[in-house]
């Protein structure tokens, strides 16, 4: 019964918080944003004192059910492991303790100095996250895709086509390489990774020590034939000596419908006398994480089009083509509105990825910078950051991406407009454009002559000795004033200069507002 | 319906009858028109309505064929190119039902119209005296002013359609830009004289132009009639434009201009590229409670063929079922009541133009922009939405909700992201090309700013 109700609840969150990680219309995060947020890391990132509190009270009550229940990654492991049909596939093996304590204080540590990527490499959450991100997500777009053209096809609404790229190479191999591990250890031994990697799971294990309820053994009733070790995906049942290693159980209830005796109960377990315990956090590191040291960056690619020159038009009809864009070199990174700084971001953001799938203008992309590893960051290719959005701010569980309303969001200067002289369609093609300073939504942009001297009178225009000149003579480039600018991308996203465009945003290390 | 509808409807309907049983018939031999069902059944292959060409006898059909907006399908590469196969199916089956006038350019369908029109005709197995080809000078970009240029547009036509004499040839769309362009592009290169000479010499029968714009150019070509001896003209007329203030654009007036000079009518545009087909639901029933079994279209077509002068009526007819819409409505033609044109110029036109609409017909003139957009696309979509009441004028609309979603999912399908309007950098270099004078960058700007409230709910 008991692990029924663990089981229903389980998928239930398991299944719910996914759709909140693919869902890219902002529907599942009104009602089930929460979940990201009571997720252990990220609450300990925001300091949110009541999911924490939760957490650890949950904990000391019942153990580990976190792991059991809440924790997306944890029900993934379960599921590989369901998948292997062998019967009594499990047996006890001792706590890898010096391992798993070194982690954490090495995980700690990383926080300590301000770097939460590192953690977010083995964090739980933002694991599973990635894992979503890089390779569910864009099966769930093109399903969303398959079921738009149906829609259009019917002359229905209900769904829209979205684009489907890959946002980050290394990224999807980072979640690739994660999945294979935990795949592996899932399939051969269960919550191997949690009772060994996972640092949310040592603490949490830390805390479950003291936990007020638990399995316990009737040993009156049991016969010692070590059924629930063998079904035990913790390993944490020692049946011969009959201790049960509290640290390591994740509350999964195999044990107790195992048992053909009725001998292990969930109960009360201030009865139990602990045996000697057979490991302690220990301060010396074994300074071998080759998983993290053998994880080599690929730059990424771009991709670049051979360029196709507009013939003069002779005939009617037909579409010019378009060049891509390409991302141009920016000296500072670009972060999105709310996250303070790239600092804050640094130091808060676990990358679980969440605010990148619910960007809906395919603005944000996981960072390949070593320092900001997976992190969000901000380029205008593909669209560029609307007025009237401030879904990640909203999305986020870890306060790297700060609550601000869209009044808010219009205020905060991320970055700033750079003017690319040589690039600029009037510069270069002697055409007339002025489509950035239309576009901004700061009115940030104004045009200006580009011949010296000339001005306007009136309806006039002017050269520099005052003789008239006419309009179409005149041209105007875009001349930016950087105190109104709020670095939104809109003129560098729809610039005409292709692949690069004429204008473009320099991030700025700390937002300010105008 | 109330009273005094009622009894227009029923007077309507008792001075058709009493036309047909006349067998008032422009042209048509056998006279008989007890084809009132005209929407069931086989289409009539031998009741086709015929005008006569007086120089040369031609017997045109009243419906000429515009090869401008042909079936398309994708390559390889995912580019669009014509439906060569359906091409010639429509091609055979309008020749079946009586149509012989085909009217292309060598700027149309980016440049393969007219040899694809030469394909599906010599594959109909008609001989080519069963039909007339029209084709223009479409020498529009300055590249191509000079006389040798012209010659060499028009031989390439004959070559492209498979003949060696072209049976109605047109100065393509002058009036644009005013006189300067027919100086550079006929008139100074001796490229007028040089096509005068070829009609002399049988290789063109019959030497006209088609007209959009500028009426100084059209009274100028009036004017001098006697020395150039206009076959036929090609105009743009239709019952919303009947009656403008800007005589450019006024049906009636460029219609009497050649009334009174005996020329022969070709109409362009007569349903405004689709324009006076998709029509508000408000305004199609407004046409079927007239007659429930008719098409909006056909109103279109039996109100501009019931003008005598007119020899032929282009229609641009990409699906087949256009094509048999317009077979059945002129064949034969059931001219208009006095009553149903009134009807027609006045409330019916009144209702039209009190949308706001876009005036684009989708005729590609513009395209291809420089900077990507899909120009006509955009307009198109804008206007369906218009036409479907999901423009809404402020966030109050009782539908505003639904119409948002409608208009923004739709604008995305309709034209890819990197092609909307949101791109135009207002270079203006579309405008010249434009047939119905649409200040196509503000028109963007317009739709943009609609755009850009919707999304940012600021309407």
């Amino acid at each position: 019964m008991l692990k029924k109700i663990r089981l229903t609840l389980a998928i239930l969150f398991w299944v719910l918080i996914t759709w909140l990680l693919v869902d890219f219309t902002g529907t599942a995060h009104a009602y089930l944003g929460w979940m990201a947020k009571i997720q252990f890391v990220p609450a300990l990132l925001a300091l949110n004192v009541g999911a924490l509190l939760f957490v650890v009270t949950l904990t000391l009550l019942m153990g580990r059910i976190y792991c059991s229940v809440i924790c997306p990654l944890g029900v993934m492991q379960d599921a590989i492991a369901w998948l292997r049909r062998k019967k009594n596939k499990y047996s006890y093996s001792p706590a890898k303790s010096t391992l798993r304590y070194t982690i954490l204080v090495l995980v700690c540590a990383t926080l300590a100095l301000n770097v939460a990527w590192i953690g977010g490499l083995i964090f739980p959450y933002s694991t599973y996250g990635r894992i979503v991100s890089t390779c569910v997500a864009p099966l769930y777009k093109l399903a969303n895709n398959g079921l738009a053209a149906i829609a259009e096809h019917y002359n229905s609404y209900a769904f829209y086509e979205v684009d489907v790229w890959l946002k980050s190479i290394t990224a999807l191999i980072v979640a690739l390489l994660t999945w294979a591990i935990i795949a592996v250890l899932a399939w051969r031994g269960g919550r191997t990774w949690c009772n060994t990697i996972c640092p949310v799971g040592t603490l949490l294990g830390l805390i479950s020590k003291k936990s007020l309820h638990g399995p316990v053994f009737d040993l009156e009733k049991c016969n010692s034939c070590g059924l629930c070790a063998k079904n035990c995906k913790s390993a944490c049942i020692n049946v011969k000596e009959h201790d049960i290693d509290i640290s390591r159980c994740v509350m999964c209830g195999n044990c107790m419908e195992k048992c053909r005796q009725d001998a292990m109960h969930f109960g009360n377990r201030s009865g139990v006398v602990l045996p000697s315990s057979s490991g302690k956090g220990s301060e010396e590191g074994t300074g071998r994480r080759a998983v993290l040291t053998s994880l080599a960056l690929l730059a990424g690619t771009a991709l670049a089009k051979a360029q196709n020159k507009v013939e003069p038009k002779t005939t009617d009809g037909g579409l010019a083509d378009i060049i891509k864009k390409e991302k141009p070199k920016r000296k500072k990174l670009i972060t999105p509105p709310g996250s303070l700084s790239i600092r804050n971001l640094r130091t808060h953001c676990t990358a679980c990825q969440l605010c990148i799938d619910a960007c809906p203008n395919d603005v944000l992309r996981p960072s390949n910078s070593l320092d900001r590893f997976m992190q969000p960051e901000i380029s205008y290719e593909r669209g560029y950051c609307r007025p009237e959005c401030n879904r990640c701010s909203q999305v986020c569980p870890t306060s790297a991406i700060q609550p601000v309303t869209i009044e808010e969001r219009t205020a905060i200067q991320v970055g700033h407009a750079v003017w690319t002289r040589d690039l600029c369609v009037p510069v270069k093609d002697g055409k007339p454009c002025g489509l950035c300073a239309n576009k901004c939504p700061a009115q940030a942009i104004q045009m200006v002559p580009l011949q010296a001297g000339v001005h306007q009178d009136g309806w006039h225009w002017r050269d520099a000795d005052n003789q008239e000149i006419p309009r179409e003579k005149v041209l105007l480039i875009p001349v930016i004033n950087e105190e109104k600018c709020i670095g939104c991308g809109a003129c560098e996203n729809l610039c005409p200069s292709n692949p690069l465009s004429a204008i473009y945003v320099e991030g700025h290390e700390v937002h300010r507002e105008i | 319906m109330d009273r005094r509808d009622f009894l227009k409807f029923s007077g309507t309907t008792a001075a058709t009858a009493a036309l047909a049983s006349c067998g008032v018939q422009n042209g048509n031999e056998d006279g008989e028109v007890d084809y009132m069902g005209h929407h069931e059944g086989p289409i009539p292959t031998d009741k086709m309505t015929y005008r006569i060409n007086p120089k040369q006898g031609d017997k045109v059909s009243i419906l000429g064929y515009g090869w401008m907006r042909l079936p398309n399908k994708k390559d390889d590469d995912g580019k669009d190119i014509i439906d060569q196969e359906q091409v010639n199916r429509l091609c055979k089956f309008a020749l079946d039902h009586g149509v012989n006038y085909f009217d292309t350019s060598p700027a149309y369908c980016r440049g393969m119209s007219e040899e694809s029109l030469g394909i599906a005709l010599e594959a109909s197995g008609y001989k080519r005296s069963d039909y007339f080809i029209a084709t223009k000078l479409s020498n529009f970009s300055p590249s191509q002013y000079s006389l040798e240029e012209g010659i060499a547009m028009f031989e390439r036509s004959l070559e492209y359609l498979r003949t060696d004499y072209i049976d109605y040839l047109l100065l393509h769309s002058i009036g644009g830009g005013g006189m300067g362009p027919v100086h550079q592009r006929y008139l100074d290169n001796g490229l007028l004289q040089w096509l005068m000479e070829q009609r002399e010499a049988g290789r063109i029968r019959n030497l006209g132009f088609s007209f959009h714009g500028d009426v100084a150019v059209y009274d100028w070509a009036m004017a001098h009639h006697d020395e150039y001896h206009w076959d036929f003209v090609q105009i743009q007329a239709n019952y919303v434009d009947w009656e403008n203030e800007d005589k450019g654009r006024s049906g009636k007036y460029l219609y009497e201009e050649l009334v009174k000079r005996n020329i022969p009518v070709v109409i362009m545009e007569p349903l405004l590229g689709g324009r006076l087909s998709k029509v508000p639901d408000h305004v199609v029933a407004h046409f079927k409670q007239r007659k429930p079994e008719d098409s909006v279209a056909s109103w279109a077509f039996r109100y501009i063929g019931s003008k005598p002068a007119v020899l032929t009526v282009l229609s641009g007819m990409t699906y087949m079922e256009h094509l048999e819409d317009n077979l059945r409505t002129y064949s034969p033609l059931e001219p208009l009541t006095e009553e149903e044109q009134n009807w027609l110029e006045e409330e019916t036109a009144t209702l039209i133009k009190s949308y706001p609409t876009i005036d684009c017909n989708d005729c590609k003139y513009c395209m291809p922009c420089p900077y990507g957009l899909d120009i006509p696309g955009i307009f198109v979509h804008y206007n369906k939405c218009v036409n479907k009441g999901n423009v809404p004028e402020s966030q109050q609309a009782k539908n505003y909700q639904k119409a948002r979603r409608a208009f923004l999912i739709g604008y995305d399908r309709s034209v890819p992201r990197l092609r909307q309007a949101n791109h135009c950098i207002q270079c203006r270099e579309c405008i010249p090309h434009c047939p119905q004078q649409i200040d196509i960058p503000r028109e963007l700007q317009r739709v943009d700013n609609f755009v850009e409230k919707l999304k940012q709910g600021t309407l």
